[in-house]
């Protein structure tokens, strides 16, 4: 093997490497790039975890009705029933409007709970601003506890005209032993009791 | 560097003279033929191995019903099936295929990197030994398919995950030393004259197939690493409840895994374009389009992963792009295809063993490509989608189009490798056994997933028992006739046979023909003249 070729050799083992190596991290990076493709997408049909506020002065288009239907699910082993109070509502855009979810620990012991939304169709997500919702918490529930969770939420006007029905749904975990310091319940203030 | 140069004089002298014997020279050789040989061995070791694990399969649906093994065995047997089959069988073969042939074919005296060939061969061993051990402890080996999909590799698997993992990382490194190699062989080691446009095809396909090697490899190792650590170490990559999204998973293996299905089938165009020609006595039609369209499939891979996922939920949007994707990869499949028939046409074709294999491949393989245009639909995707019908598609396209080209391979080039001519009624008859025995094995799948038949499961609804107990034969066949194959392969390997003149096919051409059969140990000491 001559100097010459052995020169050749390590420039394109070099490069090789190197493509490797990026190509590697690239995967990790496909992680947030993801994330943030959905998110201004709203292609995974997930919606806001921050709070929006209501524009002053929004416009109610009362010549579209918007039929929203609420879904909800446990994790599978969490122990607690999850159900909307109405199972749908229609609504106009822009108007606001709430919605109890009901929640039952089943247990003796006091748990974590943490709600994640998800909406179809996704692009919808976009448009489907809540102002207020307790999955924006980890919502501690107490041994035995009834806890009503209140959502509330509006229609952007802009929302596709071919959009006439949207569906809302939230999947409850149970993530008590992810949990190191969890927080009490009265740092949680929006909840009622039934 | 005077130093080095004179280190790798010195021990190439060693190895002229002084060649070690018995399994010394197989742990440490550098020779390219010498690991060939190794690789070829271990991957049809592995191609016997996964066949019995399917025959294990094949076995449990002959019947409905639970008959033999319990789900999670089931489930462990379609993992490790798929796995052994596309990183033990398949890819290590190709590997061998390129160590053997590629300095032939391009006039090098051996490949560019030998120790490092060395390595990229023996630490694959370790990996499967890893990895088919890990089925004997407590709760079991991976059983979550070869897709190991999140979360059945991450909340439901077993313990022996991170062995998977493990396993899964050194083959990973293995497949990038490997395409690391060919790449510097081809750019740096030809022979004189033998420009880009000169090389054979198969040189060819090998050489994008190893850049795709480098491109998904490290992200497949990324996608493993995530399960790991989400598994053993809290991370919530794919886990929703931590944030993350299980989706994910799949977007991530997927721009893995369809550029790593080109992967298993790119070398086998090489080897079809290699061995029509001869047998049909023309040179190959379209050269220049083939390398073309080789470079499209190869560019188009990387846009179309997402038509794995057409059930997932995406927008019309994205469901659109991904599947005129899909359906532009038929344009430059089909060039190659009617290449190969045009290559055919009015040539004075003769039909050796290695020439039926090819036909074989085109016409099969073509088969496969078809059904998976269908699977490209995504509306009627919505009805194949996790059926036997996908099985059926992708077993087309990777036993009767990757395997079967290995074989036409084999017995292509085995009097090269030997020295002497294989077993021509043998060849036949493996040939004749496996065409039969393997539709007789995959039809059936067509109808059976049409109907509704879900895939992964070890029981069925009793509709479908008749065409399962026929599969099933086919299985059986199937799986016997590749012993007629080992038993060609080791007659040749014992140098029993007529001794193979340098070149044994009338219309063969390339540079591999140029040196005696068997090749000696050392070849193109000095580089030929390519005109």
């Amino acid at each position: 093997m001559t100097n010459k070729q052995q020169q050749d050799n390590s420039s394109v083992i070099t490069k090789l490497l190197a493509a490797v190596v990026i190509m590697f991290a690239f995967g990790f990076a496909l992680v947030p790039l993801y994330e943030k493709f959905c998110e201004l997408t709203g292609f995974n049909g997930r919606t806001e975890n921050t709070a929006a506020m209501t524009i002053e002065g929004m416009v109610i288009d009362t010549s579209r009705t918007i039929t929203v239907e609420f879904t909800t699910r446990t994790d599978r082993g969490a122990p607690w029933s999850f159900r909307p109070e109405v199972q749908s509502i229609t609504m106009h855009p822009g108007e606001l409007k709430q919605v109890n979810f009901i929640v039952e620990n089943h247990t003796n012991q006091d748990r974590m709970a943490q709600a994640l939304p998800s909406v179809s169709p996704g692009e919808a997500s976009l448009y489907l601003n809540k102002t207020e919702c307790f999955c924006f918490e980890q919502q501690p529930l107490a041994a035995k506890e009834t806890a009503i969770m209140p959502m509330r939420f509006y229609l952007d006007p802009d929302l596709p005209e071919r959009i006439h029905r949207l569906t809302l749904s939230y999947v409850m975990f149970d993530i008590t032993n992810q949990m190191k310091d969890a927080p009490k319940i009265a740092d949680v203030p929006i909840r009622g009791k039934p | 560097m005077s130093t080095a140069v004179a280190e790798s004089k010195d021990a190439h002298d060693v190895h002229q003279h002084n060649k070690p014997t018995g399994i010394k020279r197989w742990l440490f050789t550098t020779n390219h033929k010498d690991i060939g040989t190794l690789y070829l061995w271990f991957s049809f070791l592995m191609f016997l191995i996964g066949g019995s694990f399917a025959m294990v399969i094949r076995l449990e649906l002959f019947q409905p019903g639970m008959q033999i093994i319990e789900p999670h065995f089931f489930n462990q047997m379609t993992t490790m099936h798929g796995v052994v089959m596309v990183f033990g069988a398949v890819m290590p073969a190709f590997v061998g295929l390129a160590n053997w042939m590629i300095p032939l074919m391009i006039g090098a005296p051996d490949m560019a990197l030998p120790r490092m060939n060395n390595w990229s061969f023996w630490i694959l061993p370790v990996a499967f030994i890893i990895m088919l051990s890990s089925m004997f402890m407590p709760g079991g080996g991976p059983a979550f398919g070869w897709t190991f999909y999140a979360p059945l590799s991450t909340t439901y698997s077993a313990d022996s995950t991170a062995l998977f993992v493990f396993s899964m990382h050194i083959m990973g490194m293995s497949s990038i030393m490997g395409a690391i190699n060919v790449i510097v062989t081809i750019v740096n080691m030809r022979a004189p004259g033998m420009n880009y446009m000169k090389m054979p095809m198969f040189v060819w396909t090998w050489l994008i197939t190893a850049f795709l090697l480098i491109a998904v490899m490290p992200v497949l190792a990324g996608v493993v690493t995530m399960v790991l650590t989400d598994k053993f170490f809290g991370t919530s990559f794919f886990s929703a409840a931590g944030g993350g999204d299980p989706v994910l998973f799949q977007h991530l293996f997927w721009f893995f895994g369809h550029p790593e299905v080109y992967i298993m089938i790119l070398p086998s165009f090489g080897i079809i374009s290699a061995i029509i020609p001869t047998f049909a006595r023309k040179p190959l039609f379209g050269y220049s389009s083939m390398v073309y369209a080789t470079a499209s499939i190869a560019g188009l891979s990387f846009l179309v992963w997402a038509h794995h996922m057409f059930t997932t939920g995406m927008p019309t949007f994205a469901l659109l792009f991904f599947m005129y994707m899909t359906m532009l990869i038929a344009v430059p499949t089909g060039v190659k295809v009617f290449n190969w028939i045009t290559t055919m046409w009015r040539g004075s074709m003769t039909f050796e063993v290695p020439m039926l294999f090819a036909i074989a491949f085109v016409v099969l393989f073509t088969i496969g490509g078809l059904s998976g245009i269908m699977l490209g639909v995504t509306p009627v995707d919505y009805q194949y989608h996790d059926t036997y019908f996908v099985i059926a598609h992708f077993h087309y396209v990777l036993v009767t189009g990757a395997v079967f080209s290995i074989m036409a391979a084999a017995y292509y080039w085995v009097p090269k490798w030997s020295g002497v001519m294989f077993d021509e009624g043998l060849g036949k008859l493996h040939f004749w056994c496996s065409l039969i025995s393997v539709n007789i094995l995959f039809f059936p799948m067509h109808f059976v997933g049409l109907a509704g038949m879900p895939r992964r499961y070890p029981d069925y609804a009793l509709q479908f028992a008749d065409l399962n107990a026929i599969i099933s034969v086919g299985g059986f066949l199937f799986g016997l006739s590749q012993l007629i194959f080992l038993v060609v392969m080791v007659k040749c390997a014992m140098k029993k046979g007529e001794p193979a003149p340098a070149k044994p096919w009338e219309g063969a051409e390339g540079l591999e023909w140029t040196v005696p059969s068997p090749a000696p140990y050392h070849t193109f000491d000095t580089p030929p003249e390519v005109k």
